[in-house]
């Protein structure tokens, strides 16, 4: 189901002289099944833009539809929307509160309303899905690593099964094993369960692997939205806005300046090696 | 709705008020409350309420941004006029039914009224025109005799400022908290008392932990830069009194010397 942002504003601080335009005109379709970045400098406005998605915020001016139905007129039942664009915040670990792994899980699908079989039932599901062995369930969230602890707060918010998954910055604070682990684990669950990813993130290279569309956002605005070879073309404006194309591109525009015939275009490493291996003649 | 609380928040200004010496705006402060209970006509309310506006003025925080932080007292405010509106005996004034009201309770009724209002607005011009440093800096200072009790008073003013500082830290974190767990389809508003009290468990828990976190991380940078209390300790910007502090001990003394001539005089 589409979620489509029409022309929204948002200003923080209302009429105060510190009043702050943090969403200045954003017009975005975000369809069914699709791996998104969306990516932005701190104070880009990115962490604002994502709590409209799923109604926490009310745009200033300006509408959100999901399914075509404006989410934010007074018959439009928000739990229900709540739990199709689920969103994981930064630092997820942070809102556990239960007894046991197994019971926070079931805090999201019990919200709903389900009965106990159907809520222990996805609850399993959403812990699978997230890759936590079984051991697990049943010890207390406090006592686990920071990475388990961040799979049991994502799982939280899968059992709700939503059709949008939302990561605010879901690698932020771990280590690059445990961020590989997370970003695997959640290309796979875009790859199987056909769920639209939206993958927040300042870091390019985190996201350059897995997205098949960016968001740039720049000063509550968004700056480009294309395909990553696309928005890679401009890494010399990303640089301009503190932000940077993954290295891959840089070295493939250094070869290319220094007259090597190489395709620019490449995102990751493993292609660019292909690229270099086919110039070269190699292969 | 959190973001609200203005009391007893900093409002960033470049004024006279704002500069003044912690010291000199807590002896202000606990003089002007003083000043309240000494006058009991409305003259003395007067002077008093032109005193604060000149202050008010001076300070150049928003009338608006005062008045903000006052929605938080309109229930007390509320119950001690009716109380005493209503239940004071003396020359009946309006009679209807069982409920009479007096002329003595109204009196008494717009008096408190009056009274509290100032209290607070002072006591917030204080708070809005020094950072908490300051502050805690101010008190410190003015109750290091009191170490001769044996109070540990460093120590004290140490607990204040962090109370203080941690106090926005805390909102922002409830806030983002309370939105995580609205995200996973938690309900805080709706249902009857023993369901809302419930439903506070998943905010409170996780809020809790963060506080016990964050204070073991401030202990723990804290023992690492050798801090052990009061004794021997010196300030990077000891407290000095400044000309523009002894002008206000002097506009302080003379405002205090009228309240006490109207009250004596009438």
């Amino acid at each position: 189901m589409p979620l489509i942002l029409d022309h929204v504003n948002y200003i923080y601080g209302g009429d105060t002289e510190l009043a702050v335009h943090a969403l200045n005109d954003i017009n975005l379709v975000i369809p069914d099944n699709q791996f998104i970045g969306l990516i932005g400098h701190t104070g880009s406005g990115k962490s604002t833009l994502v709590q409209h998605l799923n109604g926490l915020l009310k745009p200033t001016s300006g509408a959100i539809y999901f399914n075509g139905e404006d989410i934010h007129d007074s018959d439009f039942d928000k739990k229900k929307l709540r739990s199709k664009v689920g969103l994981v915040f930064q630092y997820p670990e942070h809102q556990l509160f239960e007894i046991d792994v197994f019971s926070d899980v079931c805090f999201g699908p019990k919200n709903l309303g389900l009965s106990k079989k159907e809520t222990e039932l996805r609850a399993y599901e959403a812990l699978k899905q997230v890759g936590l062995e079984d051991e697990f369930f049943y010890q207390s969230p406090f006592d686990l690593s920071g990475g388990q602890k961040r799979r049991v707060a994502i799982a939280g918010v899968l059992a709700m099964k939503p059709d949008i998954l939302v990561l605010d910055e879901p690698t932020a604070g771990l280590d690059p094993k445990g961020r590989d682990e997370i970003l695997d684990q959640i290309a796979k669950l875009h790859n199987e369960m056909g769920i639209t990813v939206i993958l927040v993130s300042h870091s390019m290279e985190d996201v350059a692997k897995y997205v098949e569309r960016i968001i740039v956002m720049n000063k509550g605005s968004v700056l480009y939205d294309n395909a990553p070879k696309e928005v890679f073309k401009h890494y010399k404006e990303l640089e301009a806005v503190g932000l940077a194309a993954p290295q891959v591109t840089y070295i493939m525009q250094a070869l290319k300046e220094r007259g090597l015939p190489v395709n620019t275009e490449v995102t990751t490493i493993l292609e660019a090696r292909d690229e270099i291996l086919r110039v070269k003649g190699v292969k | 709705m959190l973001r609200d609380i203005t009391l007893g928040q900093y409002y960033q200004a470049d004024s006279v008020i704002h500069k003044l010496d912690p010291r000199a705006k807590l002896v202000a402060t606990i003089a002007f409350i003083i000043s309240l209970f000494i006058v009991n006509n409305a003259l003395g309310y007067c002077v008093a309420a032109i005193f604060l506006a000149v202050v008010i003025k001076l300070s150049k925080v928003p009338f608006r941004f005062i008045v903000k932080g006052m929605k938080t007292i309109v229930f007390l405010l509320l119950i001690t006029v009716v109380f005493n509106l209503f239940l004071t005996p003396g020359e009946a004034l309006v009679s209807v039914w069982k409920i009479t009201i007096t002329k003595e309770g109204l009196r008494t009724a717009v008096l408190m009224a009056v009274r509290l209002i100032f209290l607070i607005i002072g006591s917030s011009v204080m708070t809005l025109t020094t950072t908490p440093n300051n502050l805690t800096d101010g008190m410190e200072r003015l109750m290091r005799p009191l170490k001769i009790f044996k109070i540990p008073v460093h120590e004290v003013a140490m607990m204040m400022s962090i109370a203080l500082r941690f106090i926005p830290v805390l909102l922002e974190e409830t806030d983002k908290i309370m939105k995580a767990q609205i995200a996973r389809g938690a309900d805080f508003e709706s249902g009857n008392l023993i369901k809302k009290a419930k439903s506070l468990v998943p905010l409170l828990v996780p809020l809790f932990i963060s506080a016990f976190r964050r204070a073991n991380d401030l202990a723990m940078a804290m023992e690492a830069r050798c801090y052990r209390g009061g004794e021997h300790r010196t300030k990077m910007k000891p407290l000095k009194y400044k000309r523009c502090d002894g002008i206000a001990y002097l506009v302080l003394g003379c405002y205090l010397a009228l309240c006490i001539g109207i009250r004596v005089v009438t």
